[in-house]
């Protein structure tokens, strides 16, 4: 009696020393230092300064009279909620296409997952210079051999978003695809032989069948979704010139003038302010979509 | 028991290992007890300046024995992100070289200590500097002093100028000629695009110094206050200079920002016809032979002269003493040394800090140095609080200007209101 409960203590022990090194990490790298923004939030803190003067919620105040902060607030938000919906149709057309297909279909899959894998660096660069004006760039050059007018693309207050989404879609479809194309084949082929039987049209049986039970897919996606359309950053910092996020300010995304009032500006305390917020936001979204999950549990 | 107790250990121990880890590599560093003092020196990376200061340590530790210089450089893009990171954790170099327009930030933070004054008496760095360099004085004491300064001049692509059938060898005077050359310079096709530009309007690259120092002043304004304190851009002048800088891209379409990514790719390139930019582009240009082009002053408006001049400064780490300190005064006393301004030019096309190295009848009349000498007489240096910040600002007017459709005096009133709140902030209880 008394061995066994040894065993299984030090058993017990173990698994804690194995979990020590990540929890340490955890603690170190991502708890303290979080904890620590919501302190510096209130110190005007210049990174260089020895002490860092406490100033109460005065940087919150400023937030409310800063219109960069409005602006790049709604650049994020405008970001989820277009690029998100357009990534997740356009990955349900492709997946419930290839999933119909049954030849060449894993050419495709590759061909499609291939952006999701390279290098968002990479892959912001190479299309930063296919939209640029000719001569030099290739969406301008086949306009204008086609008698098109050229587009200014990311020297455009108002097409510049549109064009750094364009490019985040494109890296983002082949996920999308692929784990929705999971989903598809996780639903037992009997539903469809019973939906032919009974007479279901083609629609029919992608709204009453194929859709609902997707449902659980889609939500994994929306969740997993969002959050990494609110940390757009990479292909701003790279498509923009100078990652300045221009042109005024049409392209930033809260998390480069986050960046920017950190590490160029170097006002520490107002940049973690607005890194609260930003923190309070995901917080909000995320205890909505746990909501949704758990009803969809039960 | 006994194996519980074991277990408990190795967890500790593991914990400790995880620490010391976060507690980085501190305290190896410092006791080589071989007589040699190590000083440890930090520039950005521009390749021929690292590579000059490379071939000078060998140099300076060849002469001084005693002494090992250990050069880091860090990319530009992050250079003062690394630096500022670097003073809460008490580590970095001894001897630093920094942008003169961080250095109220940096003695804000007790970084830098005042050079010693019986190596660097007062006196003769005022008589032999450029003013400029009052930039590194703070209470009375100097804090960084310059091996190079740097000034800004008109850079023309000759062949272009032949292909244009004018003469290569006299470039623009005045705004107007250069206007006009710009016009017959500019390629574009059918649809209006271009093709080469005449005129270069790369504003995060040199161009927005172009307007808040050289075109605001030469339309009769001041860009700021003497102290540097309170933006006064916001007048006619200053609408004067951004509609007159503005209308190149807009009504006279020579030229627009970001052609071909950025104005020094166009150059280099040969599809960028005149350029303003600064000294230090000289050696980046040198090393491509297919490029034959030539430097001219910066043309005159309304019959004014201006130039913006800059500086890199190197100075000494507060936390720098004992024999690490006189080292580092030695060191320091050798990049300022008249031979190594004189290679620097040579070598990078910084012009030399030093009046008298400057104006030397070789490099004064020298086709390509003489126009960024000539332009330091009237050079003028911006005091940046926040040098990306201030910058920007500029950007977004022309933005709003171009762009957006906006009269010059909203854009430029908005621009100042922001750059105000930049300097306020900064001055705030000082």
């Amino acid at each position: 009696m008394r061995k066994q409960r040894t065993l299984s203590r030090s058993r017990e022990l173990w698994a804690y020393a194995f979990l020590a090194v990540p929890i340490v990490f955890y603690v170190v790298v991502r708890f303290y230092p979080s904890i620590f923004a919501f302190y510096l939030s209130l110190t005007d803190w210049d990174i260089v300064s020895r002490d860092k003067g406490f100033v109460g919620f005065e940087n919150y105040a400023r937030l409310f009279s800063d219109s960069v902060f409005r602006k790049t607030l709604f650049n994020t938000i405008r970001y989820v909620v277009v690029g998100l919906p357009a990534s997740m149709f356009l990955g349900f057309v492709l997946a419930y296409n290839i999933n119909k297909l049954t030849f060449g279909s894993s050419l495709y899959k590759t061909v499609f997952f291939m952006p999701y894998i390279t290098s968002m660096v990479a892959v912001a660069w190479v299309w930063r210079w296919l939209y640029q004006p000719p001569p030099v760039g290739v969406f301008n050059n086949i306009l204008v051999a086609i008698g098109l007018p050229s587009q200014q693309f990311l020297r455009s207050i108002g097409q510049a978003w549109i064009s750094i989404l364009v490019t985040t879609v494109w890296a983002d479809l082949g996920f999308q695809m692929i784990i929705l194309l999971a989903g598809l084949k996780g639903i037992p082929d009997e539903y469809y032989e019973a939906a032919r039987i009974d007479g279901a049209g083609n629609m029919q049986i992608l709204r009453k069948i194929t859709l609902p039970l997707l449902k659980p897919t889609a939500i994994f996606l929306l969740i997993s979704g969002t959050i990494r359309y609110l940390r757009i950053f990479t292909q701003v910092m790279n498509m923009t010139s100078q990652g300045d996020g221009g042109p005024l300010n049409s392209t930033k995304p809260l998390v480069l003038y986050i960046y920017d009032t950190a590490f160029k500006s170097f006002e520490m305390g107002y940049s973690a302010a607005m890194t609260v917020v930003l923190f309070f936001i995901i917080l909000v979204i995320t205890l909505i979509q746990m909501r949704v999950t758990r009803s969809e549990d039960q | 028991m006994k194996k519980e107790r074991r277990i408990l250990v190795m967890l500790l121990v593991l914990l400790g290992m995880c620490l010391s880890l976060f507690a980085g590599g501190k305290g190896e560093e410092e006791t080589v007890d071989d007589g040699v003092t190590e000083i440890v020196y930090w520039q950005y990376f521009y390749e021929t300046k690292k590579n000059l200061i490379d071939e000078l340590i060998k140099e300076f530790e060849a002469a001084n024995p005693d002494i090992r210089v250990i050069h880091q450089t860090f990319p530009y893009e992050n250079y003062n992100t690394k630096v500022a990171s670097s003073v809460p954790t008490g580590e970095g170099p001894n001897v630093i070289n920094l942008y003169y327009g961080w250095l109220p930030m940096y003695m804000d933070a007790g970084y830098l200590q005042p050079l010693p004054e019986d190596a660097f008496p007062p006196e003769e760095i005022e008589a032999e500097y450029f003013p400029l360099v009052e930039a590194g004085k703070f209470d009375g004491k100097y804090y960084a002093l310059p091996t190079a300064v740097r000034s800004l001049a008109l850079f023309y692509n000759k062949d272009l100028f032949r292909e244009a059938g004018l003469d290569p060898d006299s470039p623009p005077e005045t705004m107007e000629e250069a206007l006009e050359m710009a016009k017959k310079l500019t390629k574009t096709d059918k649809a209006g695009n271009y093709l080469q530009e005449g005129w270069g309007l790369q504003l995060n690259g040199q161009i927005h110094h172009w307007l808040r120092e050289i075109l605001v002043r030469q339309f009769g304004g001041q860009p700021y206050s003497d102290d540097g304190r309170t933006v006064t851009y916001n007048s006619q002048a200053g609408y004067d200079a951004l509609k007159y800088a503005t209308d190149f891209q807009l009504v006279h379409h020579v030229g627009m920002p970001n052609f071909m990514t950025d104005d020094v790719t166009a150059f280099k390139a040969g599809t960028l016809a005149m350029n303003i930019d600064g000294s230090f582009r000289l050696g980046t240009l040198d090393e491509i032979e297919e490029l034959d082009y030539g430097v001219a002053d910066i043309p005159t408006l309304n019959g004014v002269a201006s130039n913006f001049a800059s500086y890199w400064a190197n100075g000494i780490t507060s936390t720098t003493t004992g024999k690490e300190l006189e080292a580092s005064v030695k060191f320091l006393q050798f990049l300022l040394s008249d031979d190594v301004q004189a290679r620097w030019l040579e070598a990078i096309g910084e012009l030399p800090a030093k009046k008298d190295i400057a104006l030397r009848p070789e490099f004064v009349n020298d086709p390509k140095y003489g126009p960024f000498i000539r332009g330091l007489e009237n050079a003028h240096a911006t005091m940046f609080v926040d040098e990306t910040g201030q910058r920007q600002v500029w950007l977004d007017a022309w933005d709003q200007v171009v762009l957006n459709g906006m009269s010059v005096e909203d854009a430029l009133n908005q621009a100042a209101e922001t750059e105000q709140a930049i300097l306020d902030r900064y001055y705030e209880g000082k």
